[in-house]
């Protein structure tokens, strides 16, 4: 399982990196992707839009189902990442290089209560 | 959980293994859609063993499945062919769907669905202890006498089967689609489930896995459960427990085309379906919107609610597709709402073949 160390992790299998300007990148962890399956459409937030840590942000469907990401954060939305409409395959291709969304977090408190490599491994194993 | 006799050539191919009606299927091998570009371009293999053969045999087995099935069995003369039909309950709704194969005068070959499979064979033998006819009934899944079924379809697949099993070529060569032929222990049938070319070859379960070898040998992919749904629904096919079941009639799933209300004889539902006629139609839905169409979504249209019976991402199209129940006057052409996670989307009704032998039709 390819479980990135440089990366932290939530218990929904999203990763977020944390980037020079301090804004979080996100994704879908390799796990994740591999459950769903061939990705066909991804709706990404908007640009501007405010999210709450726990909201859904964005929606993943595979060929067989349909799958809510969250934001793992508090944040207003600075970028989403636009080929994936049109190639999502790129998700199931490489999980961390496509990310889905960036945020400028509200409270960098908040990355406290992400999880590390190490932990998420432990909750992909129990799965 | 029930496993198939290919079960470990599924793992070392690396298949992600589902449970499927209690069996332990492949989903896939790696890519599902890579898989239905397979079938369509060239060549894939599906185990489909966990499907029962039943044969129907005795003085009596036309007649049997002459007032058991919604088809006419009559149909079948030539030896060989193969009939697709629903077996109804007596309100008409579907137990199940099957193709019946006419192996010999009174010798006739069902193949079911697996997850309905125990239900059937109950009904089935209940029935004939019933009418009080001459007729044995026997499930070749266990045992010595067991079989394994595998699919191969695709342009390149009968090519496939004849470098796999060359002594079948000269008899499987010769068929017409909807037909079949034994050849020594093998039968070789020219139907499927994909709206492609190709075989659905039933054997002994021991002689599967070489059969299954030979034919990655002679390069047919091999193909999980997930591109088997979304080729048959290209295919407008219907996936029986969701595109109609036993609370639904045939005439509203699409499938009155399969079943026989002219000829004098009784069968089982012909009652029920003459006092109650087609309430719905059944037709495609071609999502002009970006999203992926589900089961269960509701439609709006113009004369009223339906409801989407099954729908995925077609890989062949690069859209969403499904199959609907939509009210009676809905017609080709139409526009209409399917709430796709509370929104709503635009999608144009079509007919419910979208693909067809490599080809797009709508």
């Amino acid at each position: 399982m390819n479980i990135p160390t440089d990366l932290k992790y939530t218990r929904s299998h999203e990763w977020v990196r944390i980037e020079a300007d301090g804004a979080i990148s996100v994704g879908i962890t390799d796990h994740a992707q591999e459950l769903l399956g061939d990705l066909v459409f991804i709706e990404l937030p908007e640009p501007g839009r405010e999210l709450a840590a726990g909201q859904e942000a964005a929606v993943v469907e595979s060929v067989k189902a349909a799958a809510d990401v969250y934001s793992p954060l508090s944040g207003s939305v600075i970028e989403n990442n636009a080929v994936l409409a049109d190639s999502p395959e790129l998700v199931n291709q490489d999980a961390y290089a496509a990310w889905l969304f960036r945020i400028r977090p509200a409270s960098v408190a908040e990355l406290d209560g992400l999880l590390d490599a190490a932990a998420y491994q432990e909750i992909v194993a129990a799965a | 959980m029930q496993k198939t006799v290919l079960n470990e050539e599924h793992r070392r191919s690396g298949a992600r293994m589902v449970d499927f009606a209690g069996w332990e299927m492949p989903l896939h091998y790696g890519s599902q859609i890579e898989e239905h570009h397979a079938v369509r371009r060239d060549a894939g293999m599906f185990d489909v063993s966990h499907m029962c053969a039943v044969d129907v045999a005795g003085d009596d087995a036309r007649a049997f499945l002459r007032r058991l099935l919604a088809n006419n069995v009559d149909r079948l003369q030539l030896p060989g062919k193969a009939l697709y039909s629903t077996m109804l309950n007596e309100a008409g709704g579907v137990i199940d769907d099957l193709i019946v194969y006419h192996l010999g005068e009174e010798d006739f070959r069902i193949v079911i669905n697996a997850a309905t499979a125990a239900n059937d064979l109950r009904w089935m033998t209940a029935r004939r202890d019933e009418w009080g006819l001459a007729v044995t009934i026997s499930a070749r899944r266990e045992g010595a006498d067991a079989l394994a079924m595998i699919a191969v379809q695709g342009p390149q697949a009968r090519q496939k089967v004849w470098q796999a099993l060359p002594e079948c070529q000269p008899a499987s060569a010769a068929l017409q689609p909807f037909f079949a032929a034994t050849v020594g222990e093998h039968l070789i049938a020219r139907t499927g489930y994909t709206g492609e070319d190709g075989y659905e070859i039933t054997l002994p379960a021991a002689q599967a896995v070489r059969l299954w070898q030979r034919l990655a040998e002679a390069g047919a992919r091999p193909c999980g459960l997930g591109a088997r749904d979304t080729l048959r629904l290209e295919a407008g096919m219907n996936l029986y427990g969701q595109d109609m079941d036993e609370s639904v009639s045939p005439l509203d799933a699409g499938l009155a085309w399969t079943v026989d209300l002219a000829a004098p004889r009784d069968f089982v539902g012909k009652a029920a379906l003459l006092a109650k006629p087609q309430q719905h139609r059944f037709l495609g839905l071609l999502l002009l919107d970006r999203g992926v169409l589900r089961a269960h979504q509701r439609v709006d249209s113009a004369h009223g609610p339906g409801e989407i019976t099954s729908g995925s991402f077609s890989p062949t199209l690069q859209q969403s597709i499904a199959l609907a129940r939509l009210p009676l006057p809905a017609a080709v052409g139409d526009v209409v709402q399917v709430s796709v996670r509370d929104r709503p989307l635009a999608a144009r009704v079509v007919k419910p073949c979208f693909v067809r032998n490599g080809s797009i039709l709508v």
